[in-house]
């Protein structure tokens, strides 16, 4: 795995394991405290690194809320067949979508995903999401916020804004998908 | 994967794929805004030179679900298609920018002519040639059947496969397509597949397909059986002396009512009945069998249309000039041209 | 038998070529004097004075082929091949004579037909043109054809074929066969039993299973022969079997021989290199009758050509415009080109496998198809005072087939794009390089003969004989 980053060359750790833990557990207070509680939040993570932080964090909402039950608030919505640039990339399989049984009707959703940057996957699963209900406020959740937007979309809340250089590669890596918690920045090929 | 036009070349790793592809989109159906943006933009012609209006409203409704604009190309009937050949049709339909063409055809080998000849740049799909393939059938046979075989298991059906499922195919598996695509899939899927039918609708040659081949459903049937599929029998192969009445073969190859009976004696509670469709009701398969629980008929149509969907979303979404480098001509496709006096 | 020898002063000027240095059938090597339509000498350093020299180092002197098997398709489909066009690319394939298969439209079961396509063939100089004649009226397998009339044309038919259609009915068969003893001539039968094969688009067996094609089963060939040679046996008569494309039909045949039938039987160069594999990309171009088979078919077949069995390669020249190609499988015409490849195809699956040598190669192309076909001038061994009909064919040459390059109008060569060993450089006929550095060069003029006369060349009852029907071809 860390072969990974030093194949890249000068890849460099600019969140720990313990950073990111960090990170999120200030974000599930911020979304307690702009929700005024935990009522009607769903939790909707993006595949693939969207939806473990996803679950990570209603983890950490139901620390705090005895009430929340966090399998019961999070989902995963799959956002592949509403990206702008479909035509241009070669065929993806979709992933699934998955809504908890309360659905999304009239609910807060808090989008989470691992990294913003030209928001173009924001804007589809905004689209996604009309298909699947009508939900009360949408909010956005990244872990790491990069800059370069390319649409007039913005974060409510972040775990840490890294200003990078177009030509850099943010690369998240979770223990569920990749074996070990860290976000690092490769420098261009 | 550029085209689908047989079952025979699917790897495993392609078939679950476009069956797991084919779940996300069961999905969709089920919500109440049942389409997705995938294909803006692209065109889908479904060129039919025989009658099915199942296969052809099935593929209809994928491409739309998809959001895909659909033409309906009918060339029935050999006679009419014999004026227009197939050479010239198929330029036709490049010359309207097809981006897939989903083509069904009396002969053989037509959708493989299509695809190989450089007559055209689209994606093609077999829906069904001759009596040689029709591979979207037998994906929504095996995706029919997996969703089953995964509900026993209880597991999810993602990226599983039909390892130890035993499966009868009985009836004309001679100029059967269905069967043919299916011996081939369920094979790569990994199940076992045993043919019944009269030795007159086998082919010379089925010693060598991957599956068994039995005279005699009762035995196949006793010998434990977790799907069995029934095809079509044409009443006219009587005349060709295939078998000798139709009385006579649906006694001996056809899923009537004691063999349903025999399924709940031989305690074989969990295994389901399929049929490719139309039924003739009464000579491969008897009313009560059609109709009970064990029936998966209408479930095949309805998964007929995610497994339609998932072949079109995974030959089409993606950039169609990476996939097939050999046809520079879409990169310079010239732009609509504005006649000078609307300027 | 007594050949001529003829003189034409006409041509002795410009018709004289010396071949140096060929090796006759892969032997020693020699030169050959070619003057006045035969050859004059045979030997080492002849003398060149007035002739062309023709410098064949390194190639080998054949007879000139027959083939017992040829598609002009004129009359009636001169958009698929003419008789000039197709014997431009019998020429440049190495033929010197070939049998035009009757099944033109009009077919040719009249003596007006057959002198019609006979006629065409002189004009155009390039190879001799005997027409076959159909069996039966139209080919509809129903009444005999005056198969007499035929043979007593100018065109001398002696070879008789419903070719394309089976002469299925068993009595017509006989008496077909009864019949032609009284001119000596033979019935080559296309044997294809017709119910078993209604609708038959392939070779039935592993792969029409797959391809979900119709299977055209090895048995409707081997009943037909089994049948027609115990027929030819019981009426004492002449048959031969064209392209033989099975294991069981090369059996029946061996047993056949071993019993003292006259049978004779043909293999195209196709049939000795092609399998029913070829079909899975639904290529048209590999739709051919009778249809590709398995690789136990085309081994007993290349064994049976070498020990004698089949006794001849006949190419089933069979050329089609691209749109009856250019179509679905089941829709498409069945035949394949191969003129311009035969020598190449035998080259490349007898000889270079080490099944025959080149003086085998020249008995099955040449010398056999030339006596089955009853053609006194040709097939002749290429000695002093024969007829000059020959070939220099340089063996060591490679080429890769171009269909769009070739003399015949038809595309349909199955072995497009496929590198070929051996090359055609010159071809005599009566003595006239037809075709001359591998490239077509002049048709033979016979300067004593205006067409307008042919009428008087003399059918008279009198040329019974093959020793008398030799005189005519010689040279006049």
């Amino acid at each position: 795995m860390s072969s990974e980053a030093t194949a890249a060359g000068s890849a460099r750790t600019v969140l720990t394991a313990a950073d990111i833990d960090r990170a999120l557990t200030r974000i599930a207070h911020e979304i307690l405290e702009a929700n005024k509680g935990s009522q009607d939040l769903v939790l909707l993570g993006i595949p693939r690194r969207g939806y473990p932080l996803a679950q990570r964090l209603a983890g950490k909402l139901a620390a705090t809320d005895p009430s929340v039950t966090a399998h019961a608030i999070v989902g995963q919505l799959d956002v592949t067949m509403f990206r702008d640039d479909l035509a241009r990339q070669p065929t993806r399989a979709p992933e699934r979508t998955q809504l908890p049984v309360t659905g999304i009707d009239d609910k807060v959703v808090v989008l989470v995903d691992d990294v913003l940057y030209s928001g173009r996957t924001i804007r589809a699963a905004l689209d996604a999401l009309v298909d699947l209900g009508r939900p009360r406020a949408v909010r956005l959740a990244v872990l790491v916020d990069r800059g370069h937007r390319e649409l007039p979309i913005r974060a409510d809340h972040v775990g840490k804004n890294l200003p990078t250089s177009s030509f850099e590669k943010v690369r998240v890596r979770l223990s569920e998908t990749d074996g070990a918690d860290e976000v690092l920045i490769e420098a261009a090929q | 994967m550029r085209h689908l036009l047989s079952t025979q070349d699917l790897s495993r790793e392609d078939a679950v794929r476009i069956l797991d592809t084919a779940e996300e989109m069961a999905a969709v159906g089920e919500r109440e805004v049942k389409k997705l943006p995938a294909l803006r933009g692209r065109t889908v012609v479904n060129l039919f030179f025989e009658d099915s209006t199942r296969t052809r409203i099935s593929f209809e409704a994928a491409a739309k679900r998809l959001s895909a604009d659909v033409i309906n190309f009918s060339a029935k009937g050999s006679s009419v298609s014999k004026g227009e050949s197939l050479k010239d049709t198929a330029q036709t339909l490049e010359a309207m920018s097809a981006d897939a063409v989903v083509i069904r055809h009396w002969a053989s080998g037509a959708p493989e002519r299509l695809a190989r000849s450089g007559w055209i740049d689209a994606a093609v799909i077999n829906a069904g040639d001759g009596t040689h393939e029709h591979p979207t059938q037998a994906l929504l046979d095996a995706f029919t059947m997996r969703r089953h075989w995964s509900r026993l298991a209880g597991s999810d059906s993602t990226a599983a496969d039909l390892a130890g499922m035993r499966v009868a195919i009985a009836g004309d598996v001679l100029h059967s397509r269905v069967a043919r695509s299916n011996v081939w899939l369920l094979k790569t899927l990994g199940a076992h597949v045993t043919l019944v039918a009269p030795p007159t609708l086998l082919p010379v040659g089925v010693e060598h397909w991957p599956c068994e081949v039995s005279y005699d459903l009762d035995a196949v049937l006793a010998s434990g059986v977790d799907a069995i599929m029934m095809l079509r029998v044409q009443a006219e192969r009587m005349n060709d002396s295939f078998f000798p009445s139709t009385r006579e073969y649906s006694r001996r190859w056809g899923f009537d009512d004691g063999r349903l009976a025999a399924l709940d004696a031989l305690g074989l509670k969990d295994t389901i009945i399929l049929h490719p469709g139309p039924m003739n009701r009464g000579l491969e398969i008897s009313s009560a069998a059609a109709d009970s629980p064990r029936s998966t008929v209408l479930a095949q149509v309805r998964n007929g249309v995610s497994v339609r969907m998932a072949t079109l979303y995974l030959l089409l979404s993606g950039d169609l000039r990476r996939t097939a480098p050999t046809h520079g001509v879409r990169a310079v496709k010239i732009p609509v041209e504005i006649p000078e006096t609307a300027l | 038998m007594t050949i001529e020898f003829q003189t034409t002063g006409t041509r002795a000027a410009g018709g004289s070529y010396l071949i140096r240095g060929a090796a006759v059938l892969g032997a020693e090597r020699t030169d050959l004097l070619l003057q006045g339509g035969r050859i004059a000498a045979v030997g080492t350093g002849l003398d060149s004075a007035g002739a062309t020299v023709v410098d064949a180092d390194g190639l080998l002197a054949l007879p000139g082929m027959v083939d017992l098997h040829t598609h002009l398709r004129e009359p009636g489909r001169e958009d698929a091949e003419t008789v000039e066009t197709g014997t431009r690319a019998a020429a440049l394939g190495g033929f010197t004579a070939v049998h035009a298969m009757a099944n033109s439209s009009p077919v040719a079961d009249t003596a007006g037909v057959v002198e019609q396509v006979f006629s065409l063939g002189r004009e155009a100089g390039w190879v001799d043109v005997r027409p076959v004649g159909a069996v039966t009226v139209g080919l509809a397998g129903e009444r005999l054809a005056e198969l007499g009339a035929m043979a007593d044309s100018r065109a001398r038919v002696r070879m008789f074929s419903d070719d394309g259609i089976c002469v299925s009915d068993p009595v017509l068969m006989r008496r077909a066969l009864e019949y032609i003893k009284a001119f000596d001539g033979v019935i080559a039968q296309h044997a294809q039993e017709p119910r078993l094969t209604e609708g038959a688009q392939m070779n039935e067996g592993k792969v029409s299973a797959v391809l979900g094609l119709a299977g055209w089963p090895a048995v409707a060939e081997e009943s037909i022969i089994a049948r027609d040679v115990l027929l030819a046996q019981h009426v004492g008569s002449r048959l031969h079997v064209c392209h033989v494309s099975t294991a069981g039909s090369v059996d029946i045949l061996r047993w056949a021989k071993a019993r003292g039938v006259n049978v004779t039987a043909e293999v195209t160069p196709h049939h000795l290199w092609l399998t029913e594999d070829l079909v899975r990309s639904y290529d048209p171009v590999y739709k051919v009758n009778p249809p590709l088979r398995s690789d136990e078919d085309v081994r007993a077949l290349r064994e049976a050509l070498a020990d004698g069995t089949i006794d001849v390669v006949a190419t089933d020249h069979a050329p089609h415009p691209s749109e009856a190609k250019d179509c679905e499988w089941a829709q498409a015409a069945m035949g394949m080109t191969g003129l311009e490849t035969a020598l190449s195809v035998v080259q490349h699956t007898m000889i270079e496998t080490g099944m025959i040598g080149w003086a085998d190669f020249a008995r099955v192309t040449s010398h056999a198809p030339a006596r089955i076909g009853q053609l006194p001038d040709q097939g002749r061994p290429l000695q002093a005072g024969q007829p000059a009909n020959l070939v220099l064919v340089d063996p060591a040459a490679r080429w890769t087939v171009q269909p769009e390059t070739m003399a015949s109008k038809g595309r349909n060569s199955p072995f497009r794009g496929r590198e070929l060993p051996g090359a055609v450089v010159a071809t005599f006929f009566r003595g006239h390089p037809t075709v001359l550095d591998g490239e077509l060069h002049s048709p033979y003029r016979d300067p004593g003969v205006a067409p307008a006369r042919f009428g008087s060349v003399g059918t008279a009852g009198a040329a019974g004989t093959a020793g008398a029907a030799g005189g005519q071809y010689g040279g006049q």
